[in-house]
């Protein structure tokens, strides 16, 4: 009696692993891997499947470097059928390393054009979804109180006037960090050695993440700390309350972009190329903002109350060809650490 | 495996040649050693060595060869050698450190009874389920406008304060069960407080001690966020730049040298401690508490100062969690039951209390069934050396988890468990199981000391007495050890719920735990997130509380019911 009872279970829980393992139903699940901060409001990937009977599984996968090192590691047995989070740094090696099918949205027109790869870097595997400015964040309250006129460009970062009130993050422990130390990279060239140590001599402080910076360093409503200066996203001051309290400086920008492509190896390739096409889309486009914290690219979007008026596009943003980040990133950072953390 | 089987066989306690053969069958004993055998090796096997083998493996044999040239490389990189310096100098004084301040604590604990153990006790192992996101923004907060922000000191403090409660436990458990008669006949016959701790009290707590200096060695030489955070990033250990090396520049080959650094640090370790956790000596039961004398206060004093140590962080936190823009109020609080500031979470914060606690109730029941198994077998002593070397390196090997890096472990999963039956990479199944990798060496760790200083003779007198080995094993071994299982259970439900790294790797957004969405709330800016994450950390650690105090008000009535 015992014994079959246990048998029983056993087999429950075989199936209940089988279960887990494949879909149950006929129609078509796809698993759509993503960076940690993906997050769209509910109902919306519903839409997906009402128009197509296609369901969609949302798997994250860490950042973005470690999103495309696992599907690198996972080419033999894909992790999913369609990616999102792919960003400017590392769509290189995603491209190089042969996990991505051949496709980039259809519906894409010129206005999207300035966020295409190069060809080399995965111009051809890679649909853009969405951007944000890595960019110096502003305690304006801070400034005013202060009587001293607020820093304008990364050279104003370096004036002994500004000395200790910056706080960036580790380049090698964070991916605003890198994105701070790309800019600085695409603005002084090989001279960026000079300018970090220029920082540090104007006692800079390095963080190890982002929520460290801002929240234990950064002078900011909602925040702990004392300095005015944080290395943070363009879309932070729309959150910030009140609204308008905090800033951005429009000429420290780095420029994130984070694209979605077709896993190599799918089984559904033609229902994989429908979803990057509704990520494109306005539905999934419209809703990015309120949730990821980033703008959306597709021309026709529309932004919500609020982000027209605080949250700031740059028009000049650094920028750096994807295939030499690639190409350079493991020294940069090297040569980054050796300058900051001795 | 038949082999080896028939020497446990031959060198049961009831060995033939000091007891007669008595009931059971052989066929019997082949069985339940197979079964007792089978479920840590297969558990290990299959989620921790395969896929850990598998991902080394493709960074030492690149080609299919075996790359030496590169490993030397590696290894000959001034800032390789570096980094395992300050891995092991960094762990190891961090682990002096919090035996020395955990060891009053733990003897307060198990010896005394006093006003405000209760409290103490719970305090204690707070920490321990902090997650590091939340603990190192408190400890910066605090330490900002100090010289400390960002230093070696900093890294310290916070290393200590995570594992007080691994020695409070481990040596606690044991302390309970020693008989405090020989001490006192010492101090009796003349001998000093000092004299007698030095000569008897530490000497018979050495393999207690030993387990829980390696289990707190492990630890920190795997912190990660407190590693980074406290350190201001200055600081890199063989974990950070497994992490780095692995999810940034994809250098396997790098990594997989660390990671075999990380196993030959554990190997070193276990060999160091286990000559003196052999040396156990026997101990028959538990003794109660007494009420403290004259000579207990300075020990009192030591262990409520520290104590008051580790709750200086913990105020602050409560502090941060009232904290709201419109002054002090429960606002935080209220905000766990929506999804966060702007559709920040998939599920609101109490749903994912409910998530930490499903899956940490599933993992204690994973750990402790392994953890019980692997202990009672550790806690023979066979007579053939070969069965004992094969004991010893189960040991080792279940200790493994602890040290080796979650992001090498992970990305072992990846690449291992891919393939039906055991497809499990997008499987909620792994949390627990993850969870529970980490959670069985301390069930072990907590369980092996008393079942071992249990002794043979009293199996034997059992046996003797015509008690099937089954009732033996429920009546003596488990029966003695019942007050550090429930020790342990408390231990592991407690690691479970406050695990971070490889939950985060596994765990899906509508399924997420506390301590993951408390990372992603720390993770976004304005708003009430910020309040919002550290009021979920104080909820996390009032459940941890209760939950301890529930294991403990069972173990009162479990005294009772023997």
């Amino acid at each position: 009696m015992q014994r079959s009872t246990l048998l029983a279970a056993l087999a429950a829980s075989t199936l209940l692993l089988a279960g887990c393992a494949t879909p149950a139903d006929d129609g078509v699940t796809l698993v759509l891997v993503t960076h940690d901060s993906f997050a769209l409001s509910d109902g919306t990937l519903e839409e997906f499947t009402e128009q197509t009977g296609v369901r969609v599984d949302v798997q994250p996968g860490g950042d973005a470097g470690e999103l495309v090192n696992k599907l690198v590691l996972t080419a033999d047995s894909p992790l999913g059928d369609v990616v999102f989070g792919i960003d400017n740094t590392f769509a290189s090696r995603a491209a190089s390393n042969g996990v991505l099918e051949p496709y980039v949205s259809g519906d894409l027109t010129d206005a999207e054009a300035p966020f295409l790869l190069p060809e080399a870097s995965g111009g051809e595997y890679l649909t853009p979804i969405d951007t944000g400015d890595v960019c110096v964040n502003v305690d304006h309250r801070w400034f005013a109180e202060a009587g001293i006129p607020e820093p304008q460009t990364l050279d104003d970062l370096i004036d002994p006037r500004y000395e200790g009130l910056l706080v960036v993050e580790a380049a090698n422990s964070s991916s605003p960090g890198l994105a701070f130390l790309l800019g600085t990279i695409a603005a002084y060239g090989d001279g960026w050695y000079d300018y970090w140590s220029a920082l540090i001599d104007n006692d800079v402080k390095v963080a190890a993440s982002w929520s460290d910076a801002y929240y234990v360093d950064f002078s900011g409503p909602s925040s702990e700390g004392d300095r005015p200066l944080v290395v943070s996203y363009a879309s932070s001051p729309p959150v910030e309350v009140p609204a308008g309290s905090t800033g951005v400086l429009l000429d420290t920008c780095f420029r994130q972009v984070e694209y979605a492509g077709v896993i190599a190896g799918t089984e559904h390739p033609a229902e994989a190329r429908q979803l990057v096409d509704f990520l494109f889309s306005t539905t999934v486009q419209n809703d990015i903002p309120e949730n990821m914290y980033v703008f959306p690219v597709n021309a026709q979007a529309t932004l919500p109350d609020g982000w027209a008026e605080y949250a700031q596009i740059a028009e000049n943003p650094y920028t750096i060809d994807p295939a030499e980040i690639d190409a350079n990133r493991e020294r940069w950072i090297q040569e980054w650490a050796a300058i900051v953390q001795p | 495996m038949p082999q080896l089987i028939r020497r446990f066989r031959a060198s049961r306690p009831g060995d033939p040649s000091h007891v007669p053969r008595i009931a059971g069958s052989g066929a019997t004993h082949a069985l339940a050693w197979t079964l007792g055998i089978a479920v840590p090796v297969v558990f290990v096997g299959v989620f921790f060595a395969w896929p850990v083998a598998s991902i080394v493996g493709r960074g030492l044999f690149p080609e299919g060869a075996f790359d030496l040239a590169g490993v030397l490389e590696v290894l000959g990189r001034p800032r390789t050698q570096r980094i395992i310096g300050f891995t092991i100098g960094m762990a190891a004084l961090a682990t002096l450190i919090t035996l020395v301040l955990g060891m009053p604590v733990a003897a307060a604990l198990s010896r005394l009874r006093f006003r405000g153990r209760t409290v103490l006790r719970a305090v204690v192992l707070v920490p321990f389920v902090l997650p590091t996101v939340v603990v190192g923004i408190a400890f910066r907060a605090l330490l900002r406008e100090t010289p400390l922000d960002g230093t070696f000191v900093a890294i310290l403090m916070a290393l200590v304060f995570f594992n007080i409660a691994v020695v409070a436990r481990t040596v606690g458990a044991s302390w309970e069960s020693l008989d405090p008669r020989q001490e006192e006949a010492a101090r009796v016959l003349g001998a000093g407080p000092v004299r007698v701790f030095a000569t008897i009290t530490l000497r018979r707590l050495g393999p207690s001690i030993a387990a829980a200096a390696s289990v707190v060695f492990l630890f920190c030489s795997t912190a990660f966020g407190t590693v980074l955070v406290l350190g201001g990033a200055r600081y890199a250990t063989i974990e950070t730049e497994i992490w780095l090396l692995t999810t940034q520049f994809l250098d396997l080959r790098a990594a997989s040298v660390l990671s075999i650094a990380q196993l030959v640090v554990i190997v070193a370790l276990l060999v160091v401690t286990g000559r003196i956790r052999a040396k156990a000596t026997p101990e028959k039961r538990s003794f109660a508490p007494r009420p403290p004398r004259r000579h207990d206060l300075p020990l009192i004093a030591v262990a409520v100062a520290v104590g008051a140590l580790l709750v200086v962080p913990l105020v602050a936190l409560v502090e941060r969690s009232l904290r709201t823009r419109d002054g002090y109020g429960f606002g935080n609080y209220l905000a766990l039951a929506s999804t966060g500031d702007r559709h920040a979470l998939a599920v609101t914060a109490w749903q994912a209390l409910g998530n930490s606690l499903g899956f940490a109730a599933a993992a204690t029941g994973v750990a402790m069934l392994v953890g019980l198994t692997a202990a009672v077998l550790l806690s023979r002593t066979p007579r053939s050396p070969g069965a004992r070397r094969a004991l010893d390196a189960l040991d080792g090997v279940l200790m493994l988890p602890l040290g080796v890096s979650a992001v090498t472990v992970g990305f072992g999963f990846l690449i291992t468990l891919n393939t039906p039956p055991l497809d499990l990479r997008t499987s909620p199944i792994l949390v627990p199981i993850a969870q529970a990798l980490v959670a069985v060496p301390l069930v072990v760790r907590t369980l092996l000391p008393v079942l071992r200083s249990v002794g043979s003779r009293m199996r034997d007198a059992a046996a003797t007495l015509g008690a099937p080995p089954w009732r033996v094993l429920l009546t003596i071994d488990l029966g003695m050890s019942a007050r550090a299982a429930l020790a342990a259970t408390g231990l592991a439900f407690t690691v479970a719920l406050g695990e971070f790294g490889a939950t985060t790797f596994l765990s899906r957004p509508d399924a997420a735990t506390l301590p993951v969405i408390i990372y992603r709330l720390m993770g976004l800016p304005g708003g009430d997130n910020a309040g919002m994450a550290v009021a979920a950390s104080v909820v996390l650690a009032a459940v941890t509380v209760a939950v301890v105090a529930l294991v403990e008000r069972t173990r009162v009535n479990q005294v009772g019911a023997f």
